[in-house]
C-alpha cells in the first residue's frame, strides 16, 4: 500500500465517520422538539374555517 | 381553528398564512399514521438507503475504477448531486404531508397544481414496486447463504467452480423454470423457500404500519446491521498472510488494492481524466443514496410540518455513507485479495453477483472462523436488503390507501398479489437472471433517473428556489447554505442529465436490441408496462376521489 492509499483511505474513512459522527451528535444534542410533548394547551392560530 | 400548541415552534401569529393552512391540514390528517421518533425516521431512510450496493457494488466499482482516485469524484458527486437530491426528495415528501398525502402522485399534485402531475408521480409507485419484486428475491439468497453457512452448508471446497455451481443451481440460473425444479434440491433448501420467508416478513412489517413495523425493525436491525461489518471487518483485517507461499497476498497489500493511487505508472491528474470513472462513481452515489425512487418522499411526508428535515436528511446520508466507504470499502475487496490475488479480484469485481455470491463465498470458506464470519457477512446483506426492501412497499401502500381508500388490510393484500405475481415472473425467468437484469435496467436504472429529473425539476423551478429554502428552513437544525439552492436548480438537473445521457448512450442499445432478439426480454419490459399502466389507473382513481373530496384550492391559508 503506497502513500497516496494511505492518504486516501484514511480521509475517506475518517471523513466519513466524523460526519456520522456530527451529525449524530447534533441530533443527539438538540433538546426534544416541542412537538413531540404532550398535554400541550391548544392555541388560537386565528384561522377562519 | 385550533392547531395544538405541541405542533407549533413559534407563536402562532408568527406563521404566515400558507404555514397557517398547511398547520391546519396536516392537522385534520393526524388519524393517519406517523413516525414515533426522530431517531426512527433517520435510521428508516439510512435503512432504505442501504443494500447490497454498499457492501458489493461499491467496492467493486471503487477497485474497477483507478482505487483512491474514484473517491475524488465520488466525494463531488455526493455534495453536488446526492445530497442537494435528497434535500429534495424530504423537503418535497414533507411539504405534500403536510399537506394530507403520503404518496407521490399526492405529492406531486399539491407541488404542481397541473393535471399532469400525479401522472408523474405513478413513477414513484411503479419504481419501488417493481425493484422490490426482484429485490426481494436476491434478499432470499443472501438469507439462505446465511442459513447455510450457520448450518455449515457451504463447506465447497478450494475450487471456485464450485461455489459457481452452487450458486447457479440455488437461483436457477442454467434454464427457465430451474428455480421451480425440486427433484435435484430440497423445497426447503431451495432459494423459493427462502423468498417466501422475506416475503412473509416483508408484509408482516408494512401490515403493522410505520411506526410499529418499518420504524421499529430498522431502530434494532440498523444497528444489528453495523455490528455484523464490525465483526466481519475485524476478522479481515486480522487476516494477515494467509499464505506463506503467497506474501504478496496480504491484508495491507488488499487494501492497496482497493484505496492506492497512482495504479500501471499514472499520475493523480490522469486518472482523474478518466470521464468513465467520473459518470459511475455519480451513478453510484445516485443508487446508493437511493434517491429516485420516491422512497425518501413517502417517508418524509409522516413528518410533521415543522420537523427538522436539514439536519436529518445528512445524517441519514451519513449513516449510508460510513456504511458504505468505512465498512464496504474496508471488507469486501481486502478479503478477495487475500485469497485470490490481482487477477483473481479483478475478475470477481466484473460482476457484483459473483463477486457477492461466488467470490466471497469462497474466500469465507478459506480463512479461519470462516464459517462463522460468512454467515454473519451474509446475515448483515439479509438484514440491509430488508430494511431496503420493506421501504419499497410503503410508497404504494400509501396510494392505496389515500387513493383508493382501502383499509391496511386490503391495501397489503392487493398488494402482497401483485408482488407476489411480479415476482414469480422473476424467478421463473431464472436463466441468467434475464428477467431481473432486464427489470433493473429499465426500473431500477432509467425509471429512477427520470423521476429524480422530475423532482429536481418540481422543486427548483416548479416550486421555485425561494420557496423551497423557505421549506428546507422550516425547523431547520442545522443551516443549508443558499448556494445549494441554485446547485438543485442549476447543477444537479445538468448533472444528472449528462450523466443519464451517457449511460444511455453506451448501455441502452444492447437492452434495446434485446427487446427485439429475446422473447423473456420483450415479456419482461411489457410485464414493466402493465405495472405502469396499472400505476396510472391508480393514480387515476386516486385524483378522482381526490378532487371530489378535498379539491385543489388556490393555498391562502384558510
Amino acid at each position: 500500500m503506497n502513500l497516496g492509499g494511505w492518504i486516501i483511505m484514511i480521509v475517506s474513512v475518517g471523513f466519513v465517520t466524523i460526519f456520522l459522527g456530527w451529525c449524530i451528535y447534533r441530533v443527539v444534542r438538540e433538546p426534544e422538539a416541542p412537538q413531540k410533548l404532550h398535554a400541550q394547551a391548544e392555541i388560537d392560530t386565528k384561522d377562519q374555517d | 381553528m385550533k392547531i395544538p400548541e405541541q405542533c407549533l415552534l413559534l407563536p402562532a401569529d408568527r406563521y404566515d398564512a400558507p404555514t397557517r393552512g398547511a398547520l391546519r391540514r396536516w392537522h385534520v390528517n393526524q388519524g393517519k399514521e406517523a413516525w414515533g421518533t426522530r431517531a426512527g425516521v433517520i435510521l428508516a431512510v439510512a435503512g432504505s438507503a442501504v443494500g447490497l450496493g454498499n457492501f458489493l457494488r461499491f467496492p467493486g466499482k471503487a477497485a474497477q475504477y483507478e482505487g483512491g482516485a474514484f473517491m475524488i469524484p465520488y466525494f463531488v458527486a455526493l455534495f453536488l448531486l446526492g445530497l442537494p437530491i435528497a434535500w429534495v426528495e424530504w423537503a418535497l415528501g414533507r411539504y405534500g404531508g403536510a399537506r394530507g398525502y403520503n404518496s407521490l402522485p399526492g405529492i406531486f399534485r399539491v407541488v404542481w397544481r397541473n393535471k399532469l402531475s400525479p401522472y408523474l408521480g405513478a413513477l414513484g409507485v411503479l419504481i419501488p414496486v417493481a425493484i422490490y419484486m426482484y429485490y426481494v428475491y436476491i434478499e432470499g439468497w443472501c438469507l439462505g447463504y446465511a442459513w447455510k453457512f450457520a448450518a455449515g452448508q457451504m463447506a465447497l471446497g478450494p475450487e471456485q467452480s464450485a461455489y459457481g455451481t452452487f450458486f447457479s443451481n440455488f437461483v436457477g440460473l442454467n434454464s427457465h423454470g430451474a428455480a421451480y425444479d425440486f427433484t435435484t434440491i430440497h423445497f426447503a433448501d431451495s432459494a423459493l423457500f427462502f423468498l417466501g420467508i422475506c416475503f412473509v416478513l416483508n408484509f408482516v412489517l408494512i401490515y403493522r404500519g410505520l411506526s410499529k413495523g418499518i420504524e421499529w425493525f430498522c431502530k434494532w436491525a440498523m444497528p444489528a446491521l453495523v455490528v455484523c461489518a464490525l465483526i466481519v471487518l475485524a476478522r479481515v483485517l486480522t487476516l494477515g498472510t494467509p499464505d506463506p507461499a503467497k506474501p504478496d497476498q496480504n491484508v495491507l497489500n488488499g487494501l492497496g488494492f482497493m484505496w492506492n493511487l497512482g495504479w500501471g505508472g499514472k499520475t493523480i491528474w490522469q486518472q482523474l481524466g478518466n470521464a468513465q470513472m467520473w459518470l459511475e462513481a455519480a451513478g453510484q452515489i445516485f443508487f446508493s443514496l437511493s434517491v429516485g425512487f420516491g422512497i425518501i418522499c413517502c417517508y418524509a411526508s409522516y413528518l410533521k410540518p415543522n420537523d427538522d428535515i436539514a439536519l436529518s436528511s445528512v445524517t441519514a446520508a451519513a449513516g449510508n455513507e460510513f456504511c458504505e466507504v468505512a465498512l464496504g470499502g474496508l471488507i469486501t475487496v481486502p478479503a478477495a485479495f487475500v485469497f485470490l490475488g490481482t487477477v483473481g479480484v479483478i475478475a470477481a469485481t466484473k460482476s457484483t453477483f459473483n463477486l457477492g455470491f461466488v467470490t466471497l463465498p469462497m474466500v469465507f470458506n478459506t480463512m479461519p472462523l470462516g464459517q462463522f464470519v460468512g454467515a454473519v457477512f451474509f446475515f448483515l446483506l439479509f438484514l440491509a436488503a430488508l430494511t431496503s426492501s420493506v421501504s419499497m412497499l410503503q410508497p404504494a401502500i400509501a396510494l392505496l390507501e389515500e387513493g383508493l381508500g382501502l383499509g391496511r388490510r386490503a391495501s397489503v393484500s392487493l398488494l402482497g398479489f401483485i408482488t407476489a405475481a411480479g415476482s414469480a415472473f422473476v424467478v421463473y425467468f431464472s436463466k441468467d437472471v434475464i428477467a431481473l437484469d432486464t427489470m433493473d435496467f429499465w426500473v431500477g436504472s432509467v425509471c429512477i433517473y427520470i423521476l429524480a429529473t422530475i423532482e429536481v425539476l418540481l422543486f427548483g423551478w416548479v416550486m421555485g428556489i425561494e420557496k423551497g429554502y423557505q421549506e428546507l428552513e422550516r425547523g431547520a437544525e442545522i443551516r443549508i447554505p443558499k448556494f445549494v439552492m441554485y446547485i438543485i436548480k442549476y447543477v444537479a438537473p445538468l448533472y444528472l442529465f449528462i450523466v443519464f445521457a451517457v449511460w444511455l448512450r453506451q448501455t441502452a442499445g444492447a437492452y434495446v436490441q434485446k427487446i427485439g432478439h429475446d422473447p423473456v426480454v420483450a415479456m419482461t419490459v411489457g410485464f414493466i408496462v402493465l405495472v405502469l399502466v396499472l400505476a396510472i389507473l391508480l393514480t387515476a382513481q386516486s385524483v378522482r376521489r381526490w378532487n371530489r373530496i378535498h379539491p385543489l384550492q388556490k393555498e391562502n391559508g384558510t
